[in-house]
């Protein structure tokens, strides 16, 4: 039995053997396999998980309330902090729930740009979360795989914003910049290197007998459960619902591209592996698609709305009532109509939706994060009892569950 | 004299407001312009009173009465195939009518729309947990409670989610100070050493940017590096050329492997780049 003090709280570091013969043990915080900050309280009997209770909160930074005291465009880079892996998804997200507000949309060529960065990211997101899951479960060498064409996609987002994480690409109305010179083609070799990998990493993984054993009939999370949760994304589409935003509510250019949407009606994990590796390649085709549609685009990038949306650096320099407005617009804030929104857009991880409530100020009167992973990780207390320990490594890397959007 | 600033709402303000200005509102539909909303909502009508309903942004907005919320969500999945439930969350207008907006986000995937259930409770009245009907209840009503401090009735395990078990107050209130509370600046301190050591440890430093060049505890200078912890004061500080093991080339079995930098040829620019 521990003496509780003030340096050591009674559920620290523990193990310790209780009268029922369950033992409990403190997964986490720091645990390399909690993925960030998580601290999962097991209850164990022998191997055997009787009772798992997640605890988070250990990475809350209150980005709500940031969010809230904040003009529109001053909180776009603090969203990057939410899902640091994909934070495009996020500026994206943010961006098009405030378009929402204000009823503007983005030009043609900033919308082709846009999700060309969020495909891009997806792909980044998708390839992180192989290597993470891959080296948890125990194959290294898929984890340097991974992570080197992670490297070159993060290269191509550094050539445009000059970010490899925190991108702020995504702004209010448009894009800030177009595409340099030789991205398309930077872009067409980066996937030349993808196709020719993803089969690697599948026939590393897809039939090898120690992968199949760790993921296949590894947590399960029958249908009924993932909408009682409140699962989305690739989990979702693991347990058979054939249920994505960009299909099926459809946003930005997505009506007008083909891509399929990989389901798996296995529920397990080895089932969800199999949604993230063909969303890679449908991410895939969907870039190469864009790239005609880039040609072919006007050159306008910013939205024009006076009111709202700063005018061009061009306009500014030459027009005394532009710079007025852009001067109010940058000290001040936009002022959006009176009401309330609430955006969902399909991110890597789920559904990512934004609700504001406006009250006409320049500080939205209420921001709420709809973060997928926030019922990824709440569902565990409910899918990790009966499960062995060893499996909870499994399971909590393959739920892809990312801290900064979990704890906001 | 000094401005007034109202104690109920302490969050950030703009600074100016043209008293000319009148804020557009956000467009709200009437529900017959969409016949699945309309059904929904009539179908509604026969469980639970229906305060308003309206269409905005795409969403069918319904507002109830707080005692129904179980029965109109239960009626909401089970007849109306609302099957998700996306986001539960409450809206802080205690400043200007006492009390909390909760809001209830659904959706169909079968008739792919999106519903929000809205209900008011006066500040300090308790609400029903609807965790029976979406498990995902279960972590948004405690996200709920630590936020705003909203009492979720039957709730199989209401407590703090983000903030720590013991914090004092909840966040996302109107009335929570953006800075100066004294309870969160020596939480840590006070959790992890006791109150007594508060002079010991000393406030926390906020200024992330701040450097401070005397403090060799924590700081340290190119050029001017010295043992940790040792004490200078102004016009005494040493100088430590810097050297790096390279610069007299690095040798290995012999061979050079990095040139020394005085031997590298160097090229003189006749003219400028």
């Amino acid at each position: 039995m521990q003496v509780k003090n003030r340096l050591k709280p009674f559920f620290e570091n523990i193990t310790f053997e209780r009268e029922d013969n369950t033992m409990v043990v403190n997964f986490g915080p720091q645990h390399p396999s909690a993925h960030g900050q998580l601290r999962l309280m097991l209850e164990l009997q022998g191997e055997e998980v009787v009772k798992a209770h997640p605890d988070v909160g250990y990475l809350h930074r209150g980005i709500e309330k940031m969010g809230e005291n904040m003009i529109y465009n001053e909180f776009l880079p603090t969203t990057d902090r939410m899902d640091y892996i994909a934070s495009s998804s996020n500026n994206y997200g943010y961006a098009l729930a405030v378009e929402k507000l204000i009823g503007i949309e983005a030009p043609r060529r900033a919308e082709v740009i846009r999700t060309m960065l969020l495909e891009l990211n997806r792909i980044i997101s998708h390839l992180f979360w192989l290597a993470t899951h891959a080296l948890d479960v125990g194959a290294m060498s898929i984890f340097l795989y991974a992570f080197r064409e992670r490297e070159f996609a993060m290269d191509l987002m550094e050539d445009y914003c000059g970010a490899r994480l925190t991108h702020s690409a995504i702004r209010i109305g448009g894009v800030p910049l177009d595409l340099p010179k030789n991205w398309i083609a930077d872009l067409e070799k980066f996937m030349d290197v993808l196709k020719s990998q993803i089969p690697i990493y599948e026939g590393l993984l897809t039939e090898n007998r120690i992968w199949r054993m760790r993921l296949e009939d590894v947590g399960i999370i029958p249908v009924e459960m993932a909408k009682s949760w409140g699962v989305t994304g690739p989990a979702l589409r693991g347990s058979g619902v054939k249920w994505d935003l960009r299909k099926e509510m459809p946003y930005g250019l997505y009506p007008e591209l083909d891509f399929d949407i990989p389901v798996s009606d296995k529920c397990d994990s080895y089932g969800r592996y199999k949604c993230y590796m063909a969303e890679m390649t449908e991410s895939m085709k969907i870039l190469k698609q864009l790239i005609p549609m880039y040609e072919e685009s006007d050159t306008q990038l910013m939205a024009h709305a006076p009111e709202y949306i700063s005018c061009t650096k061009e306009e500014m320099m030459t027009q005394n009532y532009s710079l007025m407005q852009h001067f109010v617009l940058v000290t001040q804030g936009m002022r959006p109509p009176v009401g309330e929104v609430y955006v969902a857009t399909e991110s890597p991880k789920g559904e990512l939706g934004f609700y504001i409530v406006s009250d006409g100020s320049p500080y939205p009167y209420k921001l709420k994060c709809r973060a997928p992973s926030f019922w990824h990780t709440g569902i565990l207390q409910d899918l990790l009892p009966g499960h062995q320990l060893a499996d909870v490594v499994t399971i909590i890397g393959n739920l892809n569950i990312v801290f900064g959007e979990i704890d906001r | 004299m000094r401005a007034y600033k109202p104690k109920d709402d302490v969050q950030k303000k703009s600074y100016y407001n043209d008293r000319f200005y009148i804020t557009p509102t956000l467009k709200q539909d009437s529900i017959y312009n969409d016949s699945i909303f309309s059904e929904d909502v009539s179908s509604l009508k026969n469980v639970a009173d229906v305060l308003d309903a309206h269409i905005q942004a795409e969403h069918l907005v319904v507002f109830i009465n707080p005692e129904d919320n179980v029965k109109v969500i239960t009626h909401l999945k089970e007849i109306r195939a609302y099957d998700f439930m996306m986001e539960l969350t409450a809206v802080d207008y205690i400043a200007t009518r006492g009390g909390f907006e909760v809001v209830y986000e659904m959706l169909s995937t079968s008739k792919r729309k999106r519903l929000r259930v809205k209900t008011f409770i006066k500040e300090g009245q308790a609400i029903e947990t609807v965790e029976s009907i979406f498990r995902m209840a279960n972590w948004s009503e405690r996200e709920m409670y630590d936020m705003y401090g909203v009492i979720v009735n039957n709730h199989s395990y209401l407590k703090r989610i983000l903030m720590p078990d013991d914090w004092h107050g909840h966040p996302l209130l109107k009335t929570y100070p953006l800075e100066g509370d004294e309870a969160a600046s020596w939480y840590e301190v006070d959790r992890i050493f006791g109150k007594e050591a508060r002079d010991i440890v000393g406030p926390e430093l906020r200024d992330g940017a701040c450097v401070d060049r005397y403090d060799t505890e924590r700081f340290a200078r190119l050029g001017h590096e010295v043992p940790k912890g040792t004490k200078i004061s102004e016009g005494n500080e040493p100088d430590t050329p810097i050297r790096y093991q390279e610069e007299g080339g690095v040798k290995l079995f012999g061979a050079t492997l990095v040139t020394p930098f005085d031997k590298i040829e160097k090229v003189q620019l006749k003219e400028r780049k």
